[in-house]
């Protein structure tokens, strides 16, 4: 389960990481629609790295400064060896989260983490209902999912639950808070689909209305009224819809750090569309040199590498200019300003995927479900229509 | 909720302290989030521990820093702020 930078309260004075995910494997038994895993992560699946290798990756960012540890995926259980990293993380000080589909998790292995010190576990829903869990994750994992709920509450966890947000469930958000309140849920994060990966090239698919949008906010906001202090409920907004972009990432290469399966070094989840970066990667100079000294993590820290209309823009310490990995999707200039922005000479585009979201001929075509063979299509440029927007693969 | 001076609190189930070396600072870690806290919110809360009461953690406060003007009262609001945040909880 791959996840959406969330409502995290940081304040920082000098760079350095706060957070280190680490995608451990980009295998996955489900084939979620809006999965912002990379569309190519086919090409990455045969060289991942080892225990070892994550060992010394925990250490050096550590050392760097981390504290919080995501271990994702694909899906992370998919590998054995959690048990082993999550012992390491709470030597080392982490607080560390597992981010998982449930596919995987056993009465066994749930004991095993908890012994070993995992703080918490991060469990994605869909919905309330088995046919749109099954339908947008192409699986059958609905009573599954309720299972796992069960087990974690059991063992004494903090209840995390995701749910991403789309066309097919916003208008069930209501019974969605009831459920996770049923399964006494603690946090729940209702985040909206933010595009990238499968999650671009199904963006006519998933994207709901404004008007959409807006109810199920203020839904979310009676429920938070109601439930007080029992369940905080966090709803990322979507960017779409909002005439200033989000402060990707909480900046380049500012807090963040992701270590990919295969053993890059990314300052955000789809930082590999950018062209002309060379990403670093564990295995050559290490961790330390990657988020102090490459190239890449310093290529957009700050602000110096902006264009107009954000260089001389008042409001351009809050928001930093937006995504560099959107404006290039869409614009095909990563330096320039998001095109989510009003300002932004590429707003129209943000405009039209809004429109053709709304048309029923785009909506109507196939979603294109995350796994191995529509990867390898993707990579081999069988499915070009569908990236054809786009100003290189998602 | 009111704080009483036999009040005892300590850090709120899946919370977690601790001193951090790389900044220089306590912080608390909980599940999608962390805060970085200020010297004397650091000083307080490591006293927050579930044995000792409000009153002794004044107390020990008011000896480590001589007496400072009005620390009674900041002590209080800090500890009422984390209760407030939910990163503390009764423990007596
Ligand atoms: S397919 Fe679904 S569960 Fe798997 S990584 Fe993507 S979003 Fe997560
Ligand atoms: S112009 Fe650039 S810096 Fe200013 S608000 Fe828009 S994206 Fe942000």
């Amino acid at each position: 389960m791959a996840t959406q930078n969330n409502g995290v309260a940081v304040s920082v004075t000098h760079t350095q990481p706060l957070w280190l995910l680490a995608e451990i494997t980009y295998r996955c038994p489900l084939h979620c629609a809006f999965c912002y895993n990379p569309t190519d992560y086919d090409k990455h699946t045969q060289n991942e790295l080892s225990t070892e290798q994550w060992i010394n990756v925990l250490r050096d960012a550590r050392k760097l400064g981390a504290l919080q540890l995501g271990i994702s995926g694909g899906e992370p259980l998919l590998r054995n060896d959690i048990e082993e990293i999550v012992v390491e993380a709470k030597k080392l000080g982490y607080y560390s989260n597992l981010i998982t589909s449930g596919v995987g998790l056993t009465e066994k292995r749930i004991q095993v983490f908890k012994e070993g010190g995992l703080d918490h576990i991060q469990l994605s829903m869909h919905d309330i209902t088995e046919e749109i869990n099954n339908f947008i994750t192409n699986t059958k994992t609905f009573e599954l999912k309720k299972k796992v709920a069960a087990m974690i509450k059991s063992h004494g966890y903090p209840m995390v639950l995701n749910v991403v947000i789309h066309r097919y469930n916003i208008g069930h958000i209501k019974e969605i808070l009831d459920m996770a309140e049923a399964l006494g849920a603690d946090y729940v994060e209702l985040a909206n689909t933010q595009y990238y990966g499968w999650s671009l090239i199904n963006r006519n698919q998933l994207m709901p209305t404004k008007e959409q949008i807006d109810y199920a906010e203020k839904v979310t906001n009676e429920f938070r009224e109601k439930i007080g202090n029992k369940m905080k409920v966090f709803f990322v907004v979507p960017d779409y819809f909002s005439d200033r972009p989000k402060k990707c990432m909480n900046g380049w290469g500012e807090v963040f750090m992701i270590v990919t399966a295969n053993g890059d070094v990314l300052p955000c989840h789809s930082a590999r569309v950018l062209p002309n970066i060379e990403f670093p990667n564990v295995r050559d100079k290490g961790l330390m040199w990657a988020w102090q000294d490459s190239p890449a993590f310093n290529r957009y820290r700050g602000d110096s590498w902006m264009k107009e209309p954000c260089k001389t823009c008042p409001e351009k310490e809050k928001d930093l200019g937006g995504c560099r990995c959107q404006a290039f999707l869409l614009s095909g200039d990563a330096e320039s300003a998001d095109p989510v922005c009003s300002m932004s000479p590429h707003h129209h585009l943000i405009e039209k995927a809004i429109e053709d979201a709304q048309n029923p001929v785009l909506q109507a075509q196939p979603i294109l479900f995350r796994n191995d063979k529509n990867s390898k299509k993707i990579i081999s440029g069988e499915a070009k229509e569908l990236v054809k927007d786009f100003h290189t693969t998602p | 909720m009111t704080i009483e001076q036999k009040d005892i609190f300590k850090i709120a189930a899946h919370h977690r302290f601790q001193w951090e070396e790389a900044q220089q600072s306590h912080v608390i870690l909980f599940p999608e989030g962390m805060v970085k806290l200020n010297g004397s919110a650091g000083e307080v809360l490591s006293l927050v521990d579930g044995k000792n009461s409000v009153d002794q953690i004044i107390a020990s406060l008011k000896i480590k820093f001589k007496d400072v003007e009005g620390i009674e009262k900041d002590i209080l609001s800090m500890i009422q702020f984390a209760l407030d945040k939910a990163w503390i909880e009764k423990a007596n």
